[in-house]
């Protein structure tokens, strides 16, 4: 559905964005990963053919977009970050605008636009303005005008920022529910988001793609240690000496809870379970065992490892 | 016609904003002003001349304020927000991501802001009535007049779009449309300085020189080419500089 190959955009001498490539397939929702800055926005407008690219090409259901732009842009549905919306127009009004301008007219541009409306529970507010909307609400009515025209695929460019919890639980909700009718596209730098939503997810980072996968994949590929969190009443420097020499201990970070109370968190080797000898040695030495967890690298984590370090992991690179 | 669902778009916000009552109201109490003006007084001819052009006695304003003028001075205010505001509220983003070419949206927002013009001197059709009523006018100065001052509007409108595609802020597009209207319109007086071909060209330029034909009933080819063709040139960079938008 979306092609995207060896896409680059320069901004002078600034690089946004430099050899990107990545598909989209019919049906798919497809997470864009990366922290503020990282290129998102940049690629979501050379899809939507706002912006052009300086280099590679981007088919959207087999037209590209730069060379077949209307084609192209006639199957894309874009919410872009800000949520444009004309705050002088009622909402039905606009949405009766912005589908005569993707030529939906007559009965049809009534139906779909009746149906948007009830899709997004908008029925209350069809008549108001758009400058009296909530933010939630304006969410929903650009949500709205991208889904009018039954496009095959959707940009959403980062969907729940700005709106309130509530708000965000429902959109993500709607969203999903979406991905079995339209190919979609959603950036975000939450990641909880793309676990949540996506099927699968490019990262992006400086420009660049660190890696393509499934969320899931993800974690056990970057997993390269498992973390276990034990909470001992004991003294400090004695206590870590003993972890630390734990067969199968990497790495050992403590914090104090309260007094003489400290939370270690031991990266251990992959596939060892380091909890029943830990807390043996906690009772053989007499300290205190509050308590005790494993923990697996969270998305979070996972997408600091992925960001943060300079050069892209082993085996992470787009396929 | 995409530009037209653009242009009825475009209307509308006019229409329901207060912008279009407040430049209609400013425009026919100036004018209505100098319609006044131009009656009053002895040996006064039934004629719109002096309101179109200010050509005829100086009367209360001179040559410098006339009808033409007041347009120019409103053209900007009109235009400002086309483009500009597209631009601030990101919904040029969404324009320009339909299924519309860009010189469609262009050509939407013209026809819009020509219609308020035309609205507007339709408004002021009532000044010939009276003519009519208690004078005898020669209709074909009145007919070219008006005609002549849609043809201003149209250039004043390209103007002013081209400005409002600069920048996302209204007061800049509005200074800077004021700033090229001002400066083409008062170009011919700097042909006095002049012998020859520099002062033809300078008189050319100017829409000043081409209007009064029109305001002295005389409809010119060249200077119709002249306007049709300026305005033009002003829609086509308008369309360019949104080109250039895609690439910032």
């Amino acid at each position: 559905m979306i092609e995207v190959e060896n896409v680059s955009k320069f901004f002078g001498d600034f690089i946004a964005i430099e050899d990107v490539s990545f598909e989209a397939q019919r049906g798919e929702i497809l997470g864009f990963l990366g922290p503020n800055g990282a290129g998102k926005t940049t690629t979501m407008r050379i899809i939507t053919g706002f912006t052009p690219p300086s280099e590679g090409t981007v088919r959207v259901a087999g037209h590209d977009v730069l060379q077949e732009s209307l084609d192209a842009r006639r199957h894309i549905g874009y919410l872009p970050e800000t949520v444009p919306l004309y705050t002088d127009m009622a909402v039905r009004e606009y949405l009766g605008f912005m589908g005569s301008l993707r030529q939906l007219d007559g009965p049809y541009l009534k139906t779909r636009t009746d149906f948007v409306i009830e899709r997004l529970a908008l029925e209350d507010y069809a008549n108001t303005l758009i400058g009296r909307l909530s933010k939630g609400y304006r969410q929903r009515v650009g949500l709205a005008q991208a889904i009018l025209h039954e496009p095959t695929v959707l940009i959403l460019d980062e969907p729940t920022i700005g709106i309130d919890p509530l708000q965000v639980v429902e959109t993500r909700e709607l969203i999903r529910n979406l991905g079995s009718e339209h190919t979609i596209i959603l950036s975000t730098h939450i990641l909880p988001e793309v676990s949540m939503m996506c099927e699968r997810v490019v990262v992006i980072n400086e420009g660049h793609i660190v890696a393509v996968d499934k969320p899931e994949n993800l974690s056990t590929r970057l997993r390269g240690s498992e973390q276990v969190r034990i909470e001992v009443r004991g003294p400090a420097r004695d206590v870590g000496t003993r972890f630390r020499n734990v067969d199968g201990v990497r790495r050992l970070e403590r914090e104090k809870v309260d007094t003489n109370v400290f939370r270690y968190t031991l990266e251990c080797e992959p596939g060892s379970d380091l909890k029943e000898p830990l807390a043996k040695m906690v009772i053989e030495q007499g300290w205190g065992l509050l308590g005790l967890e494993s923990a697996t690298m969270s998305l979070e984590d996972i997408f600091l490892e992925l960001t943060t370090r300079e050069e892209i992991p082993e085996g992470a690179s787009q396929p | 016609m995409n530009a037209l669902i653009i242009a009825r778009k475009e209307l509308r916000s006019f229409f329901n904003s207060s912008i279009a009552y407040v430049i209609m109201a400013a425009f026919l109490f100036f004018t209505g002003l100098l319609f006044i003006d131009s009656l009053s007084g002895p040996f006064r001819e039934a004629s719109l001349r002096e309101f179109f052009s200010g050509y005829g006695a100086g009367g209360l304003t001179g040559n410098a304020v006339t009808g033409a003028f007041v347009l120019l001075l409103l053209g900007p205010v009109l235009t400002m927000r086309l483009l500009a505001e597209e631009s601030k509220l990101g919904t040029l983003e969404l324009l320009l991501t339909s299924p519309v070419r860009d010189f469609e949206v262009i050509a939407g927002k013209f026809i819009a802001a020509l219609s308020v013009i035309a609205i507007l001197l339709a408004l002021t059709l009532y000044y010939p009535l009276m003519l009519y009523l208690f004078g005898d006018p020669e209709f074909g100065p009145v007919f070219a007049g008006y005609l002549g001052l849609l043809l201003l509007g149209g250039l004043f409108v390209s103007v002013g779009l081209f400005a409002s595609s600069l920048s996302s802020n209204q007061i800049v597009s509005a200074v800077v449309s004021l700033v090229i209207l001002l400066m083409f319109w008062f170009i011919n007086e700097a042909a006095d300085f002049f012998h020859g071909r520099p002062e033809t060209i300078l008189e050319f330029v100017s829409p000043r020189s081409h209007f009064n034909d029109f305001a002295r009933g005389v409809i010119d080819t060249e200077s119709l080419i002249y306007f049709l063709g300026l305005t033009s040139m002003f829609l086509f960079l308008t369309v360019r500089s949104l080109e250039t938008r895609r690439w910032r």
